[in-house]
């Protein structure tokens, strides 16, 4: 608030690196409606919020990884969402009964997944992306075998929550929203959460000031890992069962989302507000695209343009 | 006694450090040669190691951007681009075809610039940059097809004495690498960049003139790839590189490099990648059911990395006793 008082617009953004997300969110729909000649903005909106829902959810866990400083990145993702998309679909075997069991198996499947992570950092001395990329490939055979030929549809009420609105807005945006504002208080407001942003700035002050460091990193890529079990399960709920490729995207979307939204990618510096314009933007970006007519070539290739420009420019305004 | 134990416990680490990515290759090697013996020749070699040139080449662009502390997602995206191009326009239209290649290298020190000017995330930068590429490929080539130039498939066809030619090119690209890089002064210079950029910017070298320079090479490397893939696979294809991203990071750890600090080892990388085109053909000599594969793939990367803790637990032990 004292912030509102010192310097104009440009210093008011400039304190706040997430706005700048909301405000390429906000610019891109008001192009696509313009683009569709007017119509069809909220139903657009009503879109994205629900598919931005799932790149939120794996993105908060991406952020608190790459929040514990240089170096640490969770390439896991992809293989996590699809071996518990795979596992809550076969828990659930189609019965609202097992509707919690099925998501607590995803979640924890993926926490699983998280400790093998840190197993492999910390006893084997494997640098993080690494160990993530050869945990993940571990996971994509694991989710392959028992995975591959599976045809269970989610339990019609599991399905039903997926797609559910209250008033107008999306369920699934509603659980991102809330997942957005425990990251922000757990973050904030614990003391593990502060330790998070302590290891990321200096991880070997943070030890000397008596941080118990490896056990926070370990909560974190848990954390991730149960996150994208998490985001898995509402996949296969939202989209009428599980596949193997459903976690594919996640590699890249996570990583350009948690940027993009303006945290630190040394570490050190979360931004949670920021994660939810940035996968708005993200999923905006793409329906601009393809509403302008651009085929998959023209969109791929403007899409990576937009996302050095937004890089460039964000970097540039907070240095 | 102590200095000295200590001294003596880190060259044992050091040089098993060392030898590590080659007793890997070699393990491998053995493993394939003992299940099936007729793999020991001339042309068993030459099918497993096939398709290694493109990905070491691939390595060594990974591995120069490494150096500086940087990494880059865009190489898989890259070389796939050069299939592209070099499968289109380099038969038909040879000098705007080379005219492509050397813009593709120039998007590669345009890169170097815009991080280094602005400095930006290398990670994030090279993210946005493989969606170029892809797009770039697709617009180029929107289903896999063309046809590889004559002389670049039959260039890759060569026949060379004792050995396949993948194994000699992985020679001299290691060596010619080895000698640039570790051996030569701005070859230091570059190193001294990725430990410690502030020095090597006091002793009055422009650090984004250093950087330009070392993209631009990555990308030449990544040309080469493309060629070379080409060259073997002689239609292109706007996803057929995809993995070389992670695979090159991965080789270029395996061969005992480091993300920061500007420590690799050119010749490690060059086994690193053979190492892992050879753990991909294992697979298959040993009738892994193909939805493992990729798993156990993983699984090599852990051993030979846990193997090098291991490695490094020692040296350190055999330095306090």
């Amino acid at each position: 608030m004292t912030a509102v008082g010192r310097g104009g617009l440009v210093g008011r953004l400039a304190a706040r690196p997430w706005a700048y997300s909301y405000i390429a969110a906000a610019l891109t729909w008001v192009a696509t409606v313009a683009l569709n000649g007017g119509a069809g903005g909220g139903a657009l909106i009503g879109a994205a919020l629900a598919f931005s829902a799932f790149a939120v959810l794996a993105a908060l866990g991406q952020m608190l990884v790459i929040t514990l400083g240089p170096g640490n990145v969770d390439l896991s993702i992809p293989s996590t969402i699809a071996l518990s998309s795979a596992l809550s679909m076969l828990v659930m075997n189609e019965q609202a009964t097992m509707i919690l069991p099925g998501l607590l198996a995803a979640v924890g499947a993926g926490m699983a997944v998280g400790l093998f992570n840190v197993a492999l950092i910390r006893l084997l001395r494997i640098p993080p992306i690494i160990a993530t990329l050869s945990a993940g490939l571990v996971v994509l055979s694991v989710a392959i075998s028992f995975g591959r030929g599976l045809k269970i549809k989610p339990p019609p009420a599991f399905a039903d929550f997926a797609a559910a609105r209250l008033l107008g807005v999306p369920a699934l945006a509603l659980v991102a929203v809330a997942a957005m504002v425990i990251a922000a208080v757990v973050l904030d407001r614990t003391v593990t959460g502060r330790a998070v942003a302590a290891i990321g700035q200096n991880a070997r002050a943070a030890g000397f000031a008596g941080i118990p460091v490896e056990r926070v990193r370990m909560a974190v890529y848990a954390a991730s890992a149960g996150l994208a079990g998490l985001t898995g399960a509402l996949l296969a709920g939202f989209s009428g069962g599980n596949s193997l490729d459903q976690g594919e995207e996640y590699l890249l979307l996570t990583i350009a989302v948690v940027v993009i939204g303006g945290t630190d990618v040394g570490g050190g510096r979360a931004s949670v507000a920021g994660v939810g314009g940035a996968a708005l933007f993200m999923f905006l970006l793409v329906a601009m695209l393809n509403t302008a007519g651009a085929g998959p070539g023209p969109r791929m290739l403007l899409t990576g343009l937009i996302i050095i420009a937004v890089i460039a420019t964000a970097g540039e305004a907070r240095a | 006694m102590q200095p000295d134990a200590a001294a003596r416990g880190r060259r044992l680490a050091g040089v098993l450090r060392a030898a590590l990515p080659a007793l890997a290759f070699a393990l491998l090697l053995g493993t394939i040669f003992a299940q099936q013996p007729r793999a020991m020749s001339y042309l068993g070699l030459n099918l497993l190691l096939n398709l290694a040139l493109p990905v070491v080449l691939a390595t060594m662009a990974q591995m120069l951007v490494i150096t500086l502390g940087d990494l880059d997602l865009s190489i898989g995206a890259f070389v796939s681009l050069v299939t592209c191009i070099g499968g289109t326009v380099l038969p038909s239209q040879p000098v705007l075809g080379v005219a492509l290649l050397l813009a593709g290298i120039g998007g590669y020190a345009a890169t170097g610039a815009l991080i280094g000017a602005r400095t930006l995330p290398a990670i994030v930068v090279t993210l946005g940059l493989s969606f170029v590429w892809l797009g770039l490929a697709v617009i180029l080539l929107p289903t896999p097809g063309g046809l590889a130039p004559g002389w670049l498939s039959g260039l890759m066809r060569t026949r060379t004495p004792v050995m396949p030619l993948a194994l000699w090119a992985s020679i001299g690209v290691a060596l010619v690498v080895h000698l640039a890089l570790m051996r030569s002064a701005y070859g230091t210079v570059v190193r001294g960049m990725g430990g410690n950029p502030r020095a090597v910017a006091r002793a009055g070298w422009s650090l984004l003139r250093l950087r330009v320079a070392v993209y631009a090479l990555a990308g030449v490397f990544g040309v080469l790839s493309g060629l070379a893939l080409l060259g073997l696979t002689t239609s292109g294809d706007a996803n057929l590189a995809g993995r070389y991203t992670l695979l090159s990071i991965a080789a270029v750890i395996l061969g005992g490099g480091e993300f920061t600090g500007g420590r690799v080892s050119p010749s490690g990388a060059v086994l690193g990648a053979l190492t892992l085109t050879l753990a991909a053909s294992l697979l298959t000599f040993l009738n892994i059911p193909p939805d493992w594969q990729i798993g156990v793939q993983g699984g090599i990367l852990i051993a030979v990395l846990g193997l090098r803790a291991v490695i490094e637990r020692i040296g350190r032990a055999e330095a306090l006793a």
